[in-house]
Parts: C-alpha cells; sequence; structure tokens
C-alpha cells in the first residue's frame, strides 16, 4: 500500500513537470504569435526621441506600414518624414525566418532604391538606442525559449521568459522578456550584450486594443544601462485592415511612399 | 620665551605618562584615516576640476563614445600581417576583444565594415570573414583595402603592412572604479598570455587609455612596496652608525612611524587620494622626522656624555632644540605648502601630507621622543671628536681664502643662472614612466609602428542639428583633414568625409570618379541613415558623430612630438583654421596630450607664485627670529643660490623640465633655509652673548652645528637617493634635483654664507 502511494505520488509529479521550462517557454512564444494572427495589414506614426547622458534631446519623426504574410517574416515599410534632410527616405523589409531579411532603402536624394545587404541588424537605429532586431518582427523560429518564472510587471501579471536568438549576428546573447498574461504581449524587455553583461532594458506602456484582438502600445522606452542614454518611441494613429496589398510592398512602390 | 621654553620642557619629562598615552591617542584616531586611502586610478587626477582643457575634454567624452581604451599592437615576427594565420588570430581575438568586461566597441581589421556596391545594391560587411577558407584572391583583396583607405591604413595596419592593432573601447560604470580598471587589465594580460602561448611566432603589445591609468597605480604601489622599506630601514641604520644607541633608533623609528601616520591617517580623514606622485610624501615625512629627532638626539646624547641625568639631559635637549626645531620646522612646512600653488592636484596632495607629516614629527619630536627615551635605556661612552678640527681648519681657509671664495661662487652662480635657461618644459606623459616599466616599452614600440597614445581630438561644431551633412560644412571638414594629413607631424586622420566619400562612391556604382564628397545635404544626411542602419552593434558612427549630427570628431595621429613641437603644432592649427574655415568651425585641439601639455605652462607659472610667495613668507620669519634685516636679507643668497645652480646643473646635463620639477624650487626653499638657519642662529649667538668679532663667531657656528649640518644633509641626501630609483619620473627626476640641491645647499653654507657675512656683516669699529 505504502509502495502504491509512492508510485502515484512519483508519478503525479511527473505529470506536473512533464512540460519542460524550454517546452514551456516556446509555448508562450506560439500563443503569443497566435494571438496576433489575421491583422492583415497595419500601420502607424511613429516619434522617436533621443536623449543623451547630457539630456541633449534629438527628435525623429516616421511612419510604418506592415503586411502580415502567411508561412514566412512579415513585410515592413518605414518612411521618414524627420529631420528634414531625409524626408521621403523609405525603407522596406522583408524579414524571413530561416533567410537573412530582404532590405531596400530608396533615397531621395539620389532619386535611387539601394538594395542593402548587410546582416547587421544589431546597429542602432537611426542613432537610437533600438537597434534594427528590435523594432522588426519576431518570429517564433528566431529565437529559443526558456520559462522562468511568473512575475507581475507594475501590478499586471505577467511570464517572465528567456530568449535566445538562433542567428549569430544578433547583439545579444540572450534577453528576458515579460510577457502579459492578459495581452500574450512584451511589457519589459531586459537586453544582454555578447559578453552577457546587463544593457538595455525596454519598457512598454499603454497597451491599446484594436479590432477586439491585437493590443499596440503608445510608449516604448528604451534605457541603455551602459551609456546612460535613453530613447522614447511613442505611436499614434494606428490603423489596421486598410487593405494593403503586396504591391505596396515593393521597389516601385518605395518610390510612391511619401 | 625662555621661562616659556624652561617650563615646557620641564613639563615634557614630568608627565611623560599623558604625553605618551595621548600620543598614542592622537596617532590611534588620525591613524583611522588610512582606511580610506586608495590610489587614484585616473591620469585624470593630475588635472583639477576647474581646468578648462579636462572640462573640454569631459565634455567631448560625455558627447561622443568615450575614449577610455586598451590598444594592443600584433607585431607577426614574419612581417607579414596578411599571412592566413595573422589574419585567423586576428578573427579570433576580434571574438575575444568582445568578452572584454565593459567593452562598448572593438575595432580590428576583420571587423571593419567594407562597404561596396554590386549593380544596385550596397554591401556592407566585416572586411574578412572566416580567415582559413580565404583564398589567394580574397587576402589579395583585404590588403589592398587595408593600405589603401584611409580608415585603416596607418591607423589600425602599418603602412608596410608588418603590424595591426585591435583597439577596444571601454565604457566603465565607474561604481568601483579601482576594481574595473582591475578586471580589464587581468582579463588583457591573460588574453595576451594564452596568444602568446598559442602564436609564439608574433608579438604583442599592450597600451591604451586603461593601461596608462594602471601603469600609474602600478608605479605608485611599486614605490610603497619597495622604495618606502628600503628609505625606512636605511634611515634606521645611519641612525644607528650615528647615535650607537638602540634605543634611540627605536625612538626615532617610533616618530617616524607616528609621523607617516599621522599625516597619511589624515589625508585619508580629508578625502586625499593617493597618485604616484604624491606618494613620496611618505619617504620625505620620514627623512624630515629623522632630521627633527637628530636634533633632539644629539644634544640629549651630547649631555649624557658629559654626565647629566638622563631625565634632566632630556629637559635640556627640549629647552636648547624648541626654538631651532620649531622654526626650521615651519619653513619647511611652508616650502610645501607653497606646492598648493601648483595646477597639479597630487602635487597640492603631496605637499599638504608633507605638511601635515612635519608639523607631526614637530610635535611628536618634542614631546613624545623625549618622554620615551625617559624609560629606555641609554648608555654613552665619551668620545673625543675629531671633527670639530676639521671644521675649525674649514673655518680658517674660508676666512683666509674670502676673496677667490666670493669670486669663484659669483662665477659659478652667473654661469648657472645662464644655463637655466637651457631647460624647457617637456610634459610627455609616456616618459613617466621608465623603461623597466613594460606600458612604456610597449607604448614606444607602437608609437614607432603604428601611432599609439600620441592623438589629438578635435570636435568640429556644425550649424544646427543635422548641420554636418551640409556640403559647406564636410567641404570644409575635408579640407582642414586634407591639410592636416600633409603636416610632417602627423601619421592618420580618421575622418567622417573619408567616410562620406567612401559612400559616394558606393552608391554610384564604385566609380572612383565619385569618391568625392556628396552634393547636397539630404544625400549626405540620406547616405548616412542608410550607412548606420547597415552598422552592426559596437561600430556605430557615435564615436565619431554625435547624436543630433552636428558636430562631428576628428582624431589626428602623430609621430612622437615633444611638448614645445605640439603646442606649435596647435598654434599652426588654430591659425589655419581662423583663416580657412567659417568661426563656427572653430574648435580646439583636445585629449590628454594636450592636456599635458597645456599643463606644464600653467604649472610652472602657478609654482613660480607659490615660490616667491614661500620665499617672501621665510624670509620674514627669518628676519623676525634672527631679530635683523640684514642678516636675513643675506639669508636671501644661500637660500636661492643652490636652487640657482641645482636648475643650472639641470639645464646643462638633461634640460627637459618636467611637472614634478617646478615644485622643487618651494620645496627645497623650505628644506635647505634649515642649515641657514642653525649656522646663522649660532653665528649670531656668538657675536650678541659672547660678543665674539665676527671671525671668531664664524668659527663658533662652524664647531658647533657644522658636524650636525652635514649630518643632516646625509640623511636628506640618502633618503632622495632612494626615491631616485622610482621608476616614475615624475619622482625620481624630483628626488635627482632635489638631492642635487640640497647637497649644494651644504656647500653654499660653509663657503658663501660666511663670506658674505665676512663682506657685509662687519664688526663696528
Amino acid at each position: 500500500m505504502k509502495k502504491l502511494m509512492l508510485l502515484v505520488l512519483l508519478l503525479s509529479t511527473a505529470v506536473a513537470f512533464a512540460q519542460t521550462p524550454e517546452e514551456k517557454g516556446l509555448e508562450i512564444a506560439v500563443e503569443a504569435d497566435k494571438r496576433d494572427q489575421g491583422f492583415a495589414d497595419s500601420s502607424s506614426k511613429m516619434t522617436m526621441t533621443l536623449k543623451n547622458a547630457n539630456n541633449d534631446v534629438s527628435i525623429r519623426k516616421m511612419r510604418s506600414k506592415t503586411l502580415e504574410v502567411q508561412g514566412d517574416g512579415d513585410k515592413g515599410l518605414t518612411i521618414f518624414d524627420q529631420p528634414a534632410d531625409i524626408k521621403g527616405t523609405a525603407f522596406l523589409s522583408f524579414t524571413h525566418v530561416l533567410d537573412a531579411d530582404d532590405q531596400w532603402l530608396y533615397l531621395p536624394a539620389l532619386k535611387r532604391v539601394k538594395r542593402i545587404s548587410s546582416k547587421n541588424k544589431s546597429g542602432p537605429f537611426m542613432g537610437s538606442e533600438f537597434a534594427f532586431e528590435d523594432l522588426s518582427s519576431r518570429e517564433v523560429e528566431k529565437y529559443g525559449y526558456l520559462y522562468i518564472k511568473d512575475e507581475a510587471v507594475d501590478g499586471e501579471d505577467a511570464f517572465v521568459i528567456e530568449v535566445r536568438p538562433n542567428y549569430k549576428y544578433s547583439g545579444y546573447t540572450r534577453s528576458v522578456v515579460w510577457i502579459s498574461k492578459e495581452k500574450y504581449q512584451p511589457l519589459k524587455i531586459v537586453y544582454y550584450d555578447r559578453k552577457n553583461s546587463l544593457l538595455k532594458t525596454m519598457s512598454v506602456s499603454g497597451y491599446k486594443q484594436y479590432l477586439g484582438q491585437y493590443w499596440r502600445p503608445d510608449v516604448m522606452v528604451m534605457t541603455n544601462h551602459q551609456t546612460k542614454k535613453e530613447t522614447q518611441l511613442d505611436f499614434t494613429d494606428y490603423k489596421f485592415k486598410t487593405g494593403l496589398s503586396d504591391r505596396d510592398f515593393n521597389k516601385s512602390s518605395l518610390k510612391r511612399a511619401r | 620665551m625662555n621661562r616659556l621654553e624652561g617650563f615646557f620642557s620641564e613639563w615634557v619629562i614630568k608627565r611623560r605618562v599623558i604625553v605618551i598615552l595621548l600620543s598614542v591617542i592622537i596617532v590611534g584616531v588620525t591613524g583611522s584615516g588610512l582606511r580610506h586611502l586608495g590610489f587614484d586610478d585616473d591620469y585624470r587626477a593630475f588635472f583639477n576640476e576647474h581646468n578648462p582643457e579636462l572640462i573640454a575634454f569631459n565634455e567631448i567624452e560625455n558627447t561622443y563614445t568615450k575614449s577610455d581604451n586598451v590598444f594592443i599592437v600584433i607585431a607577426p615576427k614574419t612581417g607579414d600581417v596578411f599571412a592566413p594565420k595573422v589574419l585567423g588570430l586576428i578573427e579570433e581575438m576580434t571574438q575575444d576583444a568582445w568578452q572584454m568586461p565593459y567593452s562598448r566597441r572593438v575595432d580590428s581589421l576583420q571587423n571593419f565594415q567594407n562597404t561596396y556596391a554590386e549593380e544596385d545594391d550596397l554591401i556592407v560587411e566585416d572586411l574578412y570573414e572566416e580567415a582559413n577558407d580565404l583564398s589567394t584572391v580574397d587576402i589579395k583583396r583585404i590588403k589592398e583595402v587595408a593600405q589603401t583607405d584611409p580608415l585603416l591604413s596607418k591607423r589600425m595596419v602599418s603602412e608596410d603592412g608588418r603590424v595591426t592593432a585591435i583597439n577596444i573601447v571601454l565604457e566603465y560604470p565607474k561604481l568601483d572604479s579601482g576594481k574595473e580598471l582591475k578586471e580589464v587589465v587581468a582579463m588583457t594580460r591573460q588574453l595576451i598570455k594564452d596568444y602568446e602561448a598559442k602564436y609564439p611566432e608574433v608579438g604583442f603589445y599592450v597600451t591604451g587609455v586603461s593601461f596608462l591609468n594602471t601603469s600609474f597605480v602600478e608605479a605608485g604601489e611599486s614605490d610603497v612596496m619597495t622604495l618606502v622599506p628600503i628609505s625606512f630601514v636605511l634611515m634606521l641604520v645611519f641612525m644607528y652608525f650615528l647615535l650607537k644607541s638602540p634605543s634611540a633608533v627605536f625612538g626615532v623609528m617610533m616618530v617616524i612611524i607616528f609621523s607617516d601616520v599621522v599625516a597619511l591617517g589624515m589625508a585619508g580623514h580629508i578625502g586625499i587620494q593617493l597618485s604616484p606622485a604624491s606618494v613620496p610624501s611618505t619617504q620625505m615625512i620620514m627623512v624630515l622626522a629623522v632630521a627633527n629627532s637628530i636634533h633632539i638626539l644629539v644634544s640629549f646624547i651630547f649631555s649624557m656624555e658629559h654626565k647629566m641625568p638622563q631625565r634632566k639631559a632630556l629637559s635640556e635637549s627640549i629647552r636648547l632644540n624648541l626654538q631651532p626645531i620649531f622654526l626650521t620646522s615651519v619653513t619647511t612646512m611652508i616650502g610645501f605648502l607653497g606646492m598648493n600653488f601648483s595646477e597639479v592636484p597630487p602635487f597640492n596632495d603631496l605637499g599638504n601630507i608633507v605638511a601635515m607629516g612635519v608639523l607631526a614629527s614637530l610635535c611628536f619630536s618634542l614631546t613624545f621622543l623625549p618622554a620615551l627615551m625617559s624609560y629606555l635605556p641609554v648608555k654613552v661612552t665619551y668620545q673625543e671628536d675629531a671633527d670639530v678640527e676639521k671644521l675649525a681648519k674649514l673655518s680658517t681657509f674660508v676666512i683666509k681664502n674670502q676673496n677667490p671664495i666670493l669670486v669663484i661662487m659669483v662665477g659659478i652662480v652667473l654661469v648657472s643662472g645662464y644655463l637655466t635657461t637651457l631647460n624647457r618644459a617637456e610634459e610627455l606623459f609616456v616618459k613617466y614612466f621608465d623603461e623597466t616599466i613594460e606600458f612604456r616599452t610597449d607604448t614606444d614600440f607602437a608609437t614607432g609602428t603604428l601611432g599609439g597614445l600620441y592623438q589629438l581630438v578635435y570636435s568640429v561644431p556644425a550649424e544646427g542639428k543635422g548641420g554636418i551633412s551640409e556640403p559647406e560644412y564636410l567641404e570644409n571638414l575635408d579640407k582642414f583633414a586634407q591639410w592636416l594629413k600633409q603636416l610632417p607631424e602627423t601619421i592618420n586622420v580618421y575622418v567622417l568625409t573619408d567616410t562620406m566619400r567612401r559612400l559616394n562612391k558606393n552608391m554610384h556604382g564604385d566609380d572612383p570618379a565619385f569618391y568625392t564628397l556628396p552634393e547636397s545635404r539630404e544625400m549626405a544626411a540620406q547616405y548616412l541613415l542608410l550607412y548606420e542602419m547597415s552598422l552592426p552593434y559596437g561600430l556605430d558612427l557615435n564615436n565619431q558623430v554625435n547624436v543630433d549630427k552636428s558636430a562631428t570628431r576628428v582624431f589626428v595621429t602623430m609621430n612622437e612630438v615633444s611638448n614645445v613641437e605640439l603646442l606649435n603644432y596647435e598654434v599652426r592649427i588654430q591659425s589655419w583654421l581662423e583663416a580657412n574655415v567659417p568661426a563656427s568651425m572653430q574648435t580646439p585641439g583636445t585629449g590628454p596630450l594636450m592636456m599635458f601639455a597645456h599643463i606644464a605652462e600653467k604649472n610652472i607659472n602657478g609654482m613660480l607664485k607659490g615660490s616667491i610667495l614661500a620665499l617672501f613668507l621665510i624670509s620674514i620669519i627669518l628676519i623676525f627670529a634672527l631679530r635683523s634685516l640684514k642678516i636675513g636679507i643675506i639669508s636671501l643668497a644661500p637660500n636661492l643660490v643652490p636652487v640657482v645652480i641645482g636648475f643650472g646643473l639641470w639645464g646643462l646635463i638633461y634640460s627637459e623640465v618636467n611637472m614634478a620639477l617646478a615644485i622643487v624650487v618651494s620645496m627645497t626653499l623650505g628644506i635647505v633655509v634649515d642649515d641657514t638657519v642653525h649656522f646663522l642662529s649660532k653665528y649670531l649667538r656668538a657675536k650678541r652673548e659672547k660678543g665674539y668679532s665676527t671671525e671668531r663667531a664664524i668659527t663658533y657656528a662652524y664647531t658647533h652645528v657644522g658636524k650636525a649640518l652635514v649630518v643632516s644633509s646625509i640623511v636628506l641626501t640618502v633618503g632622495f637617493l632612494v626615491l631616485m630609483m622610482s621608476p616614475f619620473a615624475l619622482n625620481s627626476d624630483m628626488a635627482t634635483l632635489t638631492t642635487w640641491i640640497i647637497s649644494i645647499a651644504l656647500f653654499v653654507d660653509f663657503l658663501l654664507l660666511p663670506v658674505l657675512l665676512l663682506k657685509f656683516d662687519k664688526d663696528e669699529k
């Protein structure tokens, strides 16, 4: 009888822990991806405020459009409005799950579209504390996941998972992401650089739900702990399902994008 | 005064228990500050917070990426950095360098962001990857880029392709800067050790700001570990030979320890951080404490030899020495406090620490020392002193030959005065370290092959945010860079316009005809946007361009240049800027090199004021203490002449004067004046109390203080001789000159002073 009890106990424990932290982490990432599917296309306006250790402020403005692609990474188009000397510059990117992303830039001063061949996505985006890889779409397959614990962020319950990039050219060894249990969107991300030292923290706030399903934030603040610089990204004018198609995301559409 | 002296001298012995207890308590309380005492591990410690060059430099550091770095020069013995094995090493080390704690950026030949065009594609990538798989064609391409692109050639790779470098830029959190620096240094040394084992056919040389900083700390620590104990033991051995009493040596030892503990403890309490330039304070206090104690002990032993009971002999010694020790300590303190006029904080600290130490040794040698000695067994055996006879003979000789001596001395002073003009200010911080220190030899190697620490930085402002993209700005910047490049001193100019030209060429299908500046502001801004989006982590443009793109930073690497050459170079640059670019673009050169170059002159001017003030105060004190204006004025000569001869000799032999020598004047004034005080007070006593003639009074002074002067000069000389062994030039040069001046002072007091007295203090007829 005692032996049977022990066996039951062991079995039930095994069942409870059947899901490894890796599996749970992946499950959360997949769920997040699933919940964000079906928005078709979206657009928004962005204002980027850069601040250095001396508190000097610098502002950049841009608009972005995203086209959801089934079975591969999304397509993105970013049009720069400010500062004036880069007004009209437009950036097109096709994110891919496994291959390197395709990127094109339209330079109005040159009146030409240039394809950028670079494996680098870890450099600062427009001199800000955001790297390009922090802003591009996060495809589930590009990372490894590890569930760590549950922890609330400002009273909001969240899963804490560790995310490790699978590609060589990332600027990070890992990041730790707090994903809201309610929204399945990140509330906070802490980045560790290539030598695994604390590098940056991104705080995401002002989530609103669109079309009764898709959560989008109003503000992202990226703080660099090593340089004490900070960048705030404000989003406005979110629009969804505006009828964009592949035709709006190709080389010739780049020139037209104003 | 006499009554006070009598009362005090008896009180010290009567209340000896209290005196000893009180001393120990004071030492304990002040000494507790020792735990706050540490080494300042930043070369910026040599500049005070009001220093305009430091302020300008810090401003630039806050605007762009910091310039704290570790610079590793890689020199394969085969003389070819483009050999596949060496290229592999560079790639491997670049990867490893990213693991350096606090690293923000790593630049090497391998991760140089090479840009080129392929039809309408812009390709941005590492100059090479997977070095093992490179073909000869690839290597040829790498070589060509490395030797033609101004962003690499003569910066990351030498012109002859024999050496290359990896530059690691660090951003220290500065939470525990000592620990952080040690981590980086330890990791770098381990890295080099591993690579030396793995690649025995390659030489590695390490320099950069972090290693400069650590060399300052290590130079200071090495002085503390070696020279301080040597000085200590030498002082005790010397005291034993002089006094032949173990008890007396023990007494002196306690005074030395107490004075040092009080001074350094106080330094800790008031928040002074040591630097290698202020470490000598420990030894100086030792030497000066010995000089004070000698007088007490010599008089005491003299009285004992003349059968006076021990305690009576001690009281008598205090009574006799109270005034001269007090007087000489005050003048010595004034000399050291004069260092507060130095522009260099470590010298302010040095002066203040020693002044506190002298004050402590004054108190301890007049109170604690005799109180302690009263408990210790002292045996003396009277011996006839043969030296007195020699001194009497010297006196006769000087009196007899006063005219030739005067002529010769005046001649020496005039020649020396001329020779002092050969001295020139020289402030090369690399040369602060002698060849026994690896940083010096490694930096010399780097400078000789690639250019290392000899770098000037110009932050060139543009008009308004984004203004660096204006064609006019870029043209002027380019003109500036081109002009700088053709100067004979220049090795490399690292400037944004070279990147701009390159990008313009890339955007036009790599057509060499477009290796020009972009023609419009929009174009330049859009190139930069494109380029920045393609750069990897850590290799961004912030080392060259500020955040709102309103200024760029130009780095000029130079050959080894002297202080004067550097300042001339800067003068030429400034006048060129004035004549050729708009006023908005004019900007001074900055960087550590510039800061040290500017401080030389400022420090000399400051110390000139300090020294004149010290001389003035000391002379006033002498006039009052000796109660004679005439004697006070005569005393100026033996105080100043040694300094003049010393600097003349320096001009003849070395001629390069660094910041440490500027403090020597004030310091030695305070020290050499002691000899004069002792000689003159004995001379005046003989004249006034005993009614002797000038000649007889001079002989009296010779025979009564001559030996004490020789002994104290020897103690001082020995103390500073030890300091001359320091591998740190600021200390060893200062010690060398001080040693000379102290020795010369003895001769001057023995030869010139009596002659001057004979000439100007004649007996009234």
